[in-house]
């Protein structure tokens, strides 16, 4: 790496005059903004934010080694709880991972419901990360309650499709578990058919609104290069301007298929990632009205998977997507047992949140919050 | 003009606060509990064990195979296997579980017992209302606790039952046809044998040194 780009890279120097005046705070582990038991402590001067040492590891819950010392099924409904807002696309990531440690098919039915299932995640996650991070601007509630009526509707459809509406617990490697309920489909094309009067309706609230405008526009500014070093994906990363989305990428799955295109932002700004967010949706929906007509009939697992005594050849594999909130990636090396030998978790919040205190240098504190709101984080998938 | 957006979005929410009074569907929330929504068909929470017939106790249909119990993710099912044998749905003989309890601040309503039972005998209930100030033992639940009938099945997930029901339907004709056959079958040796012994028995009188069969 060149000198140039390693300077590049630090945080820019912020001169105090002494540091007898600095104000230490800790926000968190219960401070409303975080989310869940998160700690920054910051260091203050004046409003200023001088220091910034995020806090990791209260929510941890051993999710890697537990699932070192158990079945490879039986991780599947633990993954649901990493990013809690996110389980199908936790799901697929994982079944991506074993699929390609046991080189299992996946039939084209279940392959829709995926793409499915994973484009309504991304709606019901994007509309509430805008929803938290407009709370957090002080909005208190109404956008919040917006998005959470909409998302309502996501969940209960995956409620009558997998029996539970945030733990759903719904591939299994060589597909999906359980086929659609009779009228499922009709009403997936109900709420889709719903979803662009409600991004029009956010739209119409909150893009041109002026105090939004002024507390976000050149807020938590995140600079391409840095971004790139530090591996953050994700909306964070396209708000900076980098055209990577793994669907593109990576063509996992069968997103080839379909038309969508990846919209990037300009300045990586905390107004940038909102927008981004609100683009996606539209992406989203423009990929569900492609992919719910064309559902093909078939199979929706590979006759060959078996819920027990399931046992890979011996070997390793890294399977990745694109969730919600960044490159979610599984590792996974199997010795031949029925446990994998090594089982390690990408975790886009984790490493989304590193570059916390290169946005938050020289800002104020009300910012921190704000900064800290539009990464999308949930703690069970930063702490594991 | 500064404050557009402000009010753009100002109107949008009247819209949505005077919508409510003339449009069902916007008001998204119920007064729980004394309103309660419709049941969503495959709601799963915790896991409940399938009796036949009027006995919880002897119509239970596991059959203490324990495979729930190790594949269990937070291994919160913990079984204890009869000694003697009860005759199954069938008619086998077959163990049941002397003591079956699920820990339901353990469990994880994750549904891998039922993917694995092959007995049909362990389901997903949608009972939620299951608060308790009893910290220890209130939610344990035991054996009796936990039977609950075909039809309580029939009731919450009626597609689900339906499909088991066939399937456990047919298996049982099977298993009554190769029993029929087997009778017949048997039957019809037993005839035979008695009609080779009779024409043994005539040749034998005809002739004394006939072949022992
Ligand atoms: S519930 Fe099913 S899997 Fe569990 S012990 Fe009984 S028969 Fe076996
Ligand atoms: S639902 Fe999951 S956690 Fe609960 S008893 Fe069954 S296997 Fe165990």
């Amino acid at each position: 790496m060149s000198d140039l780009a390693i300077r590049s890279y630090l945080p820019p120097v912020i001169e105090v005059e002494s540091q007898d005046e600095l104000l230490e705070v800790a926000m968190g582990p219960h401070h409303p903004s975080t989310h869940g038991v998160f700690r920054m402590d910051v260091a203050l001067d004046g409003e200023r934010v001088v220091r910034l040492k995020p806090v990791f590891g209260y929510l941890h819950r051993n999710h890697e080694k537990i699932a070192e010392k158990t079945t490879y099924l039986a991780s599947m409904p633990y993954t649901d709880r990493l990013d809690y807002f996110c389980s199908m696309t936790n799901n697929w990531a994982y079944a991506l991972a074993v699929e390609k440690l046991a080189g299992i098919e996946v039939p084209e039915r279940a392959e829709y419901l995926r793409v499915i299932t994973a484009e309504l995640t991304r709606i019901q996650n994007h509309a509430s990360a805008i929803g938290f991070l407009l709370q957090e601007m002080g909005a208190s509630g109404t956008p919040l309650m917006y998005a959470f009526r909409e998302r309502e509707k996501i969940l209960d459809l995956f409620e009558s499709l997998s029996g539970s509406r945030m733990m759903c617990n719904y591939m299994r490697f060589g597909g999906c578990r359980v086929d659609l309920p009779a009228d499922w489909l009709d009403a997936a094309k109900l709420v889709v058919a719903g979803l662009p009067r409600f991004i029009d309706e956010i739209e119409a609230l909150l893009t041109s609104n002026e105090i939004l405008m002024a507390r976000s526009q050149g807020v938590g500014i995140l600079k391409p290069d840095l971004a790139v070093n530090a591996g953050v994906t994700g909306v964070m990363l396209r708000a900076t301007g980098v055209n990577y989305d793994l669907r593109k990428v990576d063509h996992y799955g069968i997103y080839d298929r379909f038309s969508f295109r990846v919209p990037l932002g300009e300045h990586g700004d905390i107004y940038d990632r909102y927008m981004l967010r609100v683009l996606e949706m539209r992406e989203s929906v423009k990929i569900l009205e492609q992919a719910i007509p064309q559902l093909p009939d078939g199979p929706i697992l590979d006759p060959k998977s078996k819920p027990r005594g399931f046992r890979p050849k011996p070997g390793e594999a890294y399977g990745r997507i694109e969730a919600p909130k960044g490159e979610l990636g599984f590792y996974l090396i199997s010795d031949g047992t029925g446990n994998p030998y090594r089982y390690r978790v990408r975790p886009p919040s984790l490493i989304n949140l590193t570059i916390l205190e290169d946005m938050c240098l020289g800002q104020n504190v009300a910012d921190v919050v704000l900064i800290f709101g539009s990464v999308d984080i949930v703690l069970g998938e930063v702490d594991r | 003009m500064l404050g557009e957006g402000i009010l753009k979005g100002l109107a949008e929410t009247a819209k949505n606060f005077a919508g409510s009074f003339v449009s069902e569907d916007r008001l998204t929330t119920v007064e729980y509990p004394e309103q309660r929504l419709l049941p969503i068909e495959n709601t799963r929470d915790f896991p409940f064990l399938v009796y036949d017939g009027e006995d919880p106790e002897a119509g239970l249909r596991c059959v203490s195979c324990q495979i729930c119990e190790k594949e269990c993710p937070p291994k919160c099912i913990y079984i204890v296997k009869s000694t003697d044998k009860k005759p199954d749905y069938v008619g086998k003989p077959q163990f049941y579980p002397a003591r079956f309890d699920i820990d339901i601040s353990v469990c994880m309503s994750c549904q891998i017992c039922v993917e694995v039972c092959p007995f049909e005998a362990i389901k997903m209930d949608t009972e939620f209302e299951l608060s308790t100030d009893d910290r220890f033992g209130g939610l344990i639940l035991d054996k009796h606790k936990l039977a609950k009938s075909n039809e309580h099945f029939q009731r919450i997930h009626p597609t689900e039952a339906a499909e088991v029901d066939a399937r456990l339907a047919e298996e049982k004709e099977k298993v009554e046809a190769k029993a029929k056959a087997a009778a017949e079958a048997a039957a019809a040796k037993s005839a035979a044998e008695a009609a080779a012994r009779k024409a043994d028995a005539g040749s034998a009188g005809s002739n004394a040194e006939g072949v022992k069969p």
